[in-house]
Formats: structure tokens, C-alpha cells, sequence
């Protein structure tokens, strides 16, 4: 098999960065590092076994209802993981509140059962939706690590700021209180956006 | 009367869906760059969020809620059917989007013109989805509330993607650094409206 498979959507034809999909849920559930790994696990997950069913199926679905039929196959796989994160990790369910249902629609999964899934086998269609789950999964840590970091001065809830260097203990130091408001997600994804095509030029727009 | 109109400012303004939550910003992006198909994305939008937003209010509170299927009867009291929401709402949406979409192209070909191509890309539109998500997570008490909400939202995503598309056409005659052109730019223009937009919060009617 082509590892291509597997390297192209981390970085090169990465979902988020490159191919604009799956945006929604990058921005707006990376306030904290915890629930975005969280997220960007489930999305692996649904990413990697939608397109594996369904490829799965692909001889057998009619052409003209197929949206509705990868609809149920997802939602089916979205609910597990609600269930799931609502039965052992509570917190961070209520903490992605709506999100978590949102994998439904979330853009990746669909492109990748339409332009992959649907017209390749089983195991290679697998390890294409865990690559793009994963390339989806690396911005949105970076992302999280970045506004936790200059928002609220910790790393995955361990601070890492001294508390002897913030104003109200005598030091020079306060978290940056824009890092945590949803705007300043997208202009970090803007600025790596910038840094990646900076390095990688064939990527750059006319 | 008074807390309808509250409610539909502030989900225009204060819980505008691109830029406080973020939703339906794939075809946000893809589909914003000139006025005019932005308008007919928009128009969709406020369209299918208006219908199916009330549908799936109705199908929450008489079907999917725990003790949602009293009115069927005692036994059916104890059953709580509130896991199936996502597949339903989804399935609802799949299908209105389908059927308005069969029903404007036979009786108004005009306005099939304009919103046809934009109808099975809304079926996956993550605001449309997260706006029955938000009706549910909320509880809206009433239809009115929730059609309110369904409308107001709407037009909170219209006005956005219109706005970012005039924004878009005059940026193309801007000298932008050559690895930030295009979706760079975008992005960074989204979170500055966004902080804009942030002022409109506190509001209170």
C-alpha cells in the first residue's frame, strides 16, 4: 500500500490548512488543550471508520440517495462516541456541548467518503480517514496549545507560568484575556496558515 | 412579544453563529467570494434554518425528550429517546432540504435559478445542524421562540457572509504578502469582524 496515503493529509493536503474542511469545530473548541485532543480524537475515530463502512458498501449504494445513506452511517458513529464520552469523560462532553453532534456535519468526514472512500477499498479508505482525523487533530492541538498557553498561562491545566510572576502576586506578568475569545482562533489559524505556505511555496494562491 | 424581538437581536448580534460559534464555516469561506452568490447562499441559509428549525422543535418536544411520549398514552411515559436526536435532526434536515429543493424547482424555476446550486450543499451546512443542536441544548420553551431563534440566526449568517464577500472584492486589489493570499487573509479578516462584532456583546433589550 501507498503510504502517501497516510503523509499526504498530515501536512502537504492537510484537511484544515490546505483543503479548507472542518473548520467549524477546529476554532471553536481550542479555548483549552483538553478538549481538543478530546475532539480530535472522536473526529479521528469517525473520520476512520465512516469511510471504512462505507467503502464497505460503496457497490451497493444508489447513487441518488447516497448522501442520506453516509448521513446515517456517521450519525450512527457520532452517537457511539456521544454516548461514550457522556458515560467516561463528562466534563469534557459538557465542556464540547453541541460540538460533539457537529461531527456529523463536520465537512472532512463527508469530503473524505466522497472523494476517497467511495471509490476505493476498505483498508486503504480506513487509513486515509485516520490520516485526515490526524492532520485535522495536529492543527487543533497546535492551535489549543498556543491560546491556552498565552490565555490562560497553562499546559493541559498544569500551569507553567510561575504564580510569583503575575501582577496581583508583585510581578510583571498577565495572561492575555484575547487569546481566550473566539476571534483570535482564527487569526492563529490565519498565521499558520501563513508560516506553512511560507515554507512550502507550490501552496501559494494567484 | 418583547422577548421574541430580544431574542432575534441577539441572535443576529450577540450570538452571531460565524463568529461567536463558528458554525457553517466551510461554506463560509468557500462560497464568499463575490456579493452576489454570497446572497443566494445566505437567502438559502435563513430559508432552510426557518423550516427546519420548528420541525425538529416539534419533533424534540413531542418525541425525543424522556416522558416526551406521554401524550401516547401511560406506558409509554418512561421512554427516553433523547439519544436518537442527532440521527433524527439529521434525517429531517437531509430530507426537508430535498423536498424544498424538488418543490422550488417545480413551481418557481426563478428561484430555483438562484438558490438551486446552494440547496444540497446546506444539507451539511453545520450551522443548520448546530442551530437545532442550540434549540435542544437551550430549551426553548415555545415554536415562536425557536422559529424566532431559527430566523435570527439565519440572518446573522447572511449578513456575515455578505459581508465578508464585499470585504473579499475589494482585498483583491490589496497587495497582500504572496504566501498569505487567499485563505490566509481570509481567516485573519474573519477574527478581526469577529472582534468587531464582540462590541455588540452585553447588549441587553
Amino acid at each position: 500500500m501507498d503510504k502517501k496515503i497516510f503523509i499526504e493529509p498530515l501536512f502537504r493536503n492537510n484537511p484544515i490548512t490546505v483543503l479548507v474542511l472542518g473548520v467549524c469545530s477546529a476554532l471553536a473548541v481550542t479555548v483549552k488543550l483538553e478538549p481538543a485532543i478530546v475532539m480530535a480524537l472522536s473526529v479521528t475515530i469517525v473520520t476512520g471508520f465512516s469511510s471504512f463502512i462505507v467503502s464497505l458498501i460503496r457497490n451497493t449504494i444508489p447513487n441518488r440517495i447516497r448522501i442520506i445513506v453516509q448521513l446515517v452511517v456517521v450519525a450512527m458513529l457520532v452517537i457511539l462516541v456521544d454516548q461514550i464520552l457522556k458515560a467516561f469523560a463528562y466534563d469534557v462532553s459538557k465542556q464540547l456541548s453541541v460540538f460533539v453532534g457537529l461531527i456529523i456535519t463536520n465537512c472532512i468526514i463527508m469530503g473524505r467518503i466522497e472523494a476517497f472512500a467511495l471509490g476505493n477499498k476498505p483498508i486503504p479508505s480506513l487509513v486515509d480517514g485516520l490520516a485526515n482525523g490526524l492532520g485535522y487533530g495536529i492543527i487543533l492541538i497546535a492551535i489549543a496549545f498556543i491560546r491556552e498557553l498565552f490565555g490562560s498561562g497553562t499546559i493541559y491545566g498544569f500551569p507553567v507560568i510561575p504564580a510569583e510572576w503575575y501582577i496581583k502576586n508583585g510581578g510583571f506578568y498577565e495572561n492575555n484575556g484575547l487569546f481566550i475569545l473566539p476571534p483570535m482562533a482564527l487569526i492563529i489559524t490565519g498565521i499558520i496558515i501563513w508560516i506553512q505556505r511560507s515554507y512550502t511555496k507550490e501552496l501559494i494562491e494567484k | 412579544m418583547q422577548e421574541l424581538i430580544s431574542l432575534f437581536v441577539k441572535s443576529i448580534f450577540v450570538d452571531n453563529m460565524v463568529f461567536a460559534y463558528f458554525l457553517g464555516m466551510c461554506s463560509y469561506l468557500a462560497v464568499s467570494k463575490n456579493v452576489k452568490t454570497a446572497i443566494g447562499l445566505g437567502a438559502a441559509v435563513v430559508f432552510v434554518l426557518g423550516v427546519t428549525l420548528p420541525v425538529n422543535y416539534l419533533l424534540n418536544t413531542y418525541v425525543l425528550t424522556p416522558a416526551a411520549l406521554a401524550w401516547l398514552g401511560p406506558d409509554f411515559a418512561g421512554i427516553d429517546l433523547s439519544f436518537l436526536s442527532f440521527i433524527i435532526f439529521i434525517a429531517v434536515i437531509a430530507s426537508i432540504v430535498q423536498l424544498v429543493e424538488m418543490v422550488v424547482e417545480k413551481y418557481s424555476p426563478s428561484l430555483y435559478a438562484s438558490l438551486g446550486i446552494f440547496l444540497p450543499l446546506i444539507a451539511v451546512n453545520c450551522a443548520i445542524l448546530g442551530g437545532s443542536l442550540f434549540m435542544q441544548e437551550r430549551g426553548y420553551e415555545t415554536l415562536a421562540e425557536a422559529t424566532t431563534f431559527a430566523l435570527g440566526s439565519g440572518f446573522g449568517w447572511f449578513l456575515a457572509i455578505v459581508a465578508l464577500a464585499a470585504i473579499r472584492e475589494k482585498l483583491s486589489y490589496s497587495n497582500v504578502p504572496a504566501p498569505l493570499r487567499g485563505l490566509g487573509i481570509t481567516f485573519i479578516v474573519v477574527g478581526l469582524m469577529g472582534i468587531a462584532f464582540m462590541s455588540f456583546m452585553g447588549i441587553k433589550l
